[in-house]
């Protein structure tokens, strides 16, 4: 990492490359989808799909720039603002006769619950990185960050997106966890959780909600309806078998049985033509980005990176997880994408913030690494 | 600290303060017990789809290719009938036919609008259409028309670019190149019903275009003439859009079916009716095949089997003549004299010889009611007595023996019987006697009953065809079994009675065509070496005693019948003509001399046709399509008018008198 070693500038020189390639790897495997997708053009998505990236990716390094304290300074104009730009939402929309998600700010389109994922992880973990070990357990290391959480949760629910405000729970608790909260609370609000799904299912849900959650429980019983994306996407990888049936000749996507397939169920469109191979290949690539997110936490000296990269990753994770699980018929149909892999701006936008921060905590100079054995 | 607390209770972790350090380490444990959960979900989904992809590969790739293959049936070309030289009776014609396939409809009310104006297409068809496209869903066609020709295929083919979602097609159709002269015959073909399709759930069945026999042999050989469907596999999308043809088999035609009608004489025998409404049937003296069974007036099986309009249909139901009865083998008829050869077998049969002769003074009194006689024959024996058709003679042997003692003579010579054949529906008549009369009348059988029966009246009931086998059995002193397979005959026995009975009988139907004073002399081939045998039959609608007024409106005229054979000396061909309301047996012995003619000198009996057709107006096509449009002219005034009810009847009359004009009048 030597600024004297060869003609390269200490600055490219510097980069985390190897997370740099992995990224770049993932995307354009992407991009190589999304052209078979589109029945081997670049357009309508593989070419924005890579231009997006690429921004997106000068966008992180530059993120990564910035040193951890202006984040940790930062944290709450940042999640501040997302909230009001929550409201703002909630607003437009009742104004407008409708729910929307957008944000319209004339140039461009913000989707604030995407946002909100990181900055609710920003929030909570600086909330610990405050609060003095001693108070751990006591109801004051558990309110404010619930508060933090509920607020955004709320609002996001109301939209309503179920997916997005499950993302911005798991993240936030994640990083509750990590902070050492009495395991205790966990385990009973878990069980409290999974008495009340029930509940919620009869009286939170939307019915097409609830139809998507009957549907996952079976699928076959409504092929043509509901479950109609499930057993398609499943019709995908499993007939892709061992090693696919080959690059643009999958049947499923190019002739439309498989609905979403260059958004939520792109993976179901690469199986098809990339087989188990190209699955395993594309989990494979996810677990290094992950095992990096995570020593990364790790690693880290301060206890708000160490939250932070944490959270991050598993909000990371969250979007791999369900949509994985949607697309093998494991989870209902949430509507989650893919990171990477998906066309789509706005979560690309949310994984690529998450990783331009994950990167300026690696960037940390006090590595004490020394310290845990 | 206080001491009491802490009695029995343990330290909890919780109550002593976390310090920093153990923050961290907590923090580590968590972490990599996070980073563990990631890693274990990660060998999960692996799994999960390595199962997906390895162990239910076959499942789901069957599933895959059943998405993306569409299987479409090419309907088999039905199997032709052929009459006893080969000759087709029915076949398949290259069909032009336009179907829409909904998805791929633009502008559904203006493709429609299009095509109905382009082809002419009725009210009755576009409200159809209009029905079935909104039922249809997908890729499955809707007819819009078929039986096009090749001028209506080129109109739509050429505006294509502007029709998306028609899509015109070659295909086949059934075809009867004799026309309405089979119709009764070999039945029709049409689409499947719903309770059909209910009962047997072959795709085939509702595939576009693909017909099923309806009536008769069409309907009776449906497993000989079906054929095995073709197909086309085709890679679809999900939207139903054909991407590209994948292979294809072709359709194994249905078998050909020979039949024993020798169809020159077939439809000879349809044309030669005329404008008359009854049946002829020709009958092969060896073998009992079916040379002829003609049926007049009919309806087009062409017509039938494109699906026939409304208007047509309501023709010929109303049609006093009922075109849609097969009078050959439904039509019964009381057989007049036809039946006096038959009794006088039954008369020799009780030991009466043929020589006893009766005296006729003009009729039979008996009680006091007189029986009349067609003329005063003086002392007249048997075989007489059939050449001038005697009442009296038969009146007067009749009430000697009984008609117990004749009718099962008539059984055995086909009359009251069903017989061993392909059609869907053969009326027996009737054949009475005193214990049917007891069953179905709860009467006691009377002298009257039986002098009425003697001569083919009262309760007696044939149809044409039992004539047609009456003859052959006479005439071939065998007990002949009809049949319509070629090669199908079968082995008969003789008739249990003697030659010398057999011999009497024919000899008197010699007389009647060829000795002075019988009652069809003009009925003699105009041939030099062969010489026919027949019968004449006059048989009232309304009750004989009623004589006195007769109308000489068409339903309460006589009808007309003949049965006959030829040559008479070594009996080759036995023939039944019956002709309904004709007047008298005058209509009906001179189409089967002509008929009979045609056999052996085809251009002398075709020269009498055609002058024939001439004076009737056109072959049977010619009148049958002037008739329809006639029809339909009257409907539309009808609607239009209230007071348009006259002109049709007026029209019905017209029809009846010119039949009466062309029959010979016999006395």
């Amino acid at each position: 990492m030597s600024s004297y070693n060869g003609i390269v500038p200490s600055q490219i020189s510097s980069l985390p490359w190897r997370i740099i390639f992995l990224l770049i790897a993932l995307a354009s495997f992407g991009a190589t989808i999304l052209y078979s997708a589109a029945d081997g053009n670049m357009m309508p998505w593989a070419a924005p799909h890579l231009v997006r990236f690429l921004i997106m990716l000068a966008a992180a390094i530059v993120m990564s720039r910035f040193p951890l304290d202006f984040w940790k300074a930062m944290t709450f104009p940042i999640y501040g603002g997302v909230l009001l730009m929550l409201i703002g939402v909630e607003i437009v929309g009742s104004l407008g006769g409708g729910s929307q998600r957008w944000l319209d700010l004339g140039f461009m389109r913000i989707q604030p619950s995407e946002l909100m994922k990181p900055a609710a992880v920003l929030a909570i973990a600086w909330f610990y990185d405050r609060l003095p070990p001693s108070r751990s357990g006591d109801l004051i290391s558990l309110l404010p960050p619930a508060l933090l959480l509920a607020m955004p949760a709320a609002l996001v629910l109301l939209q309503p997106d179920l997916g997005t405000t499950l993302a911005i729970i798991f993240g936030g608790v994640v990083v509750m966890f990590l902070a050492g909260l009495p395991l205790k609370w966990f385990t009973l609000s878990g069980a409290a959780v999974a008495a009340l799904i029930p509940v919620a299912y009869f009286f939170a849900l939307e019915p097409y909600q609830q139809r998507r959650v009957t549907t996952f429980l079976s699928p076959e019983d409504d092929p043509l309806g509901a479950g109609y994306h499930v057993n398609q996407s499943a019709i995908a990888i499993g007939s892709g078998g061992f090693s696919g049936k080959g690059f643009l000749n999958g049947t499923q996507s190019h002739l439309d049985y498989l609905p979403e397939g260059h958004t939520d169920f792109v993976f179901a469109t690469m199986a098809e033509e990339w087989g188990l191979i190209g699955g395993l290949a594309t989990i494979f690539g996810f677990y290094l980005l992950l095992r990096w997110g995570m020593r990364v936490s790790m690693n880290s000296a301060s206890r708000y990176g160490k939250l932070v990269a944490a959270g991050l990753c598993c909000t990371i994770f969250f979007y791999i997880a369900i949509n994985l699980m949607m697309v093998m018929g494991l989870a209902p149909v949430v509507g989650i994408p893919l990171p990477f892999l998906s066309h789509g701006g706005s979560s690309m936008m949310t994984i690529m913030i998450c990783i331009g921060i994950i990167m300026a905590i690696e960037r940390q100079p006090k590595s004490s690494r020394g310290k845990f054995a | 600290m206080a001491i009491e607390p802490m009695i029995g209770r343990k330290k909890k972790k919780a109550s002593i303060p976390m310090s920093a350090a153990k923050q961290e380490f907590s923090f580590t444990r968590r972490a990599m017990f996070v980073g563990g959960v990631q890693a274990v979900f990660g060998l999960g989904i692996g799994a999960r789809m390595t199962y997906i992809a390895i162990a239910e590969k076959e499942k789901y790739t069957l599933l895959s290719e059943s998405n993306r293959v569409n299987l479409t049936l090419i309907p088999p070309r039905r199997g032709w009938f052929i009459d006893r030289n080969g000759k087709p009776i029915a076949t398949n014609r290259t069909d032009f036919r336009v179907d829409i396939i909904p998805d791929r409809l633009v502008d559904k009310e203006k493709t429609v609008a299009t095509l109905t104006q382009l082809l002419s297409l009725d009210d009755d068809e576009v409200t159809r259409i209009n029905k079935e496209l909104e039922q249809s869903s997908g890729f499955q066609p809707v007819q819009i028309a078929s039986g096009l020709d090749y001028e209506d295929f080129a109109l739509i083919s050429v505006r294509l670019p502007d029709l998306p979602g028609v899509s015109p097609r070659q295909g086949f159709s059934r075809f009867y190149p004799s026309g309405a002269a089979v119709g009764h015959l070999v039945g029709y073909v049409g689409p499947v019903s719903a309770e059909e399709y209910q009962k047997n759930r072959d795709p085939l069945l509702i595939t576009p275009g693909f017909k099923i026999g309806k009536d008769n042999l069409e309907r009776k050989f449906e497993n000989v003439l079906q054929g095995k469907p073709g197909a086309k596999r085709v890679e679809v999308t999900a939207r139903g859009k054909i991407v590209r043809e994948l292979e294809s088999r072709e359709d194994t035609p249905g078998k050909p079916v020979k039949l024993t009608i020798d169809i020159d004489l077939h439809n000879y025998a349809a044309r030669r009716l005329g404008l008359q409404s009854g049946s002829v049937v020709v009958m092969d003296c060896l073998t009992g095949d079916i040379l002829t069974m003609a049926s007049m007036p009919s309806f087009d099986p062409n017509s039938f089997s494109q699906g026939i309009g409304v208007s047509e249909y309501a023709w010929l139901r109303e049609d006093r003549t009922v075109p849609l009865l097969n009078k050959s083998l439904q039509g019964l008829y009381p057989p007049g004299s036809t039946l006096k050869p038959l009794a006088g077998l039954a008369i020799m049969e009780q030991g009466i010889p043929a020589e006893e002769t009766v005296f006729c003074n003009g009729g039979y009194t008996l009680g006091n009611r007189r029986f009349n006689c067609l003329g005063r024959h003086g002392n007249i024996n048997l075989a007489d007595a059939i050449k001038r058709s005697c009442n009296t003679y038969f009146y007067t042997m009749g009430r000697r023996i009984g008609y117990d003692k004749i009718a099962p003579v008539a059984r055995t010579l086909g009359l009251g019987q069903e017989f061993d054949l392909p059609f869907t529906s053969q009326y027996y008549g009737t054949v009475p006697d005193s214990e049917w009369l007891k069953r179905k009348h709860n009467r006691e059988w009377s002298s009257a009953d039986s002098l009425n029966a003697v001569i083919g009246q009262g309760y007696v009931l044939a149809s044409p065809f039992q004539l047609a086998v009456m003859a052959a059995r006479l005439a071939s002193g065998r007990q002949l079994l009809p049949n319509i397979v070629a090669g199908k005959s079968k082995k008969t026995p003789d008739l249990p009675y003697p030659k010398e009975f057999l011999d009497v009988a024919r000899e008197g139907m010699f007389r009647v065509v060829n000795v002075g004073g019988g009652t069809a002399t003009r009925g003699q081939l105009p041939l030099d070496d062969v010489k026919m045998a027949g019968k004449t039959g006059t048989s009232q609608v309304t009750a004989i005693r009623r004589d006195g007024r007769r109308s000489s409106e068409w339903k309460y005229r006589d009808h007309g019948l003949f049965v006959c054979y030829a040559p008479h000396d070594n009996p080759r061909y036995a023939a039944a003509v019956v002709i309904q309301h004709g007047g008298g047996s005058g209509a009906a012995y001179p189409i089967a001399r002509d008929v009979l003619t045609f056999i052996y000198d085809k251009e002398k009996a075709m020269e009498t046709l055609n002058a024939l057709e001439s004076s009737w107006g056109g072959t049977i096509e010619q009148r049958m399509a002037r008739d329809l449009a006639r029809y339909r002219a009257n409907k539309a005034a009808e609607e239009n008018a209230a007071n348009g009810a006259a002109s049709d009847s007026d029209e019905a009359g017209s029809n009846g008198e010119t039949g009466s004009n062309e029959a010979e009048n016999e006395t």
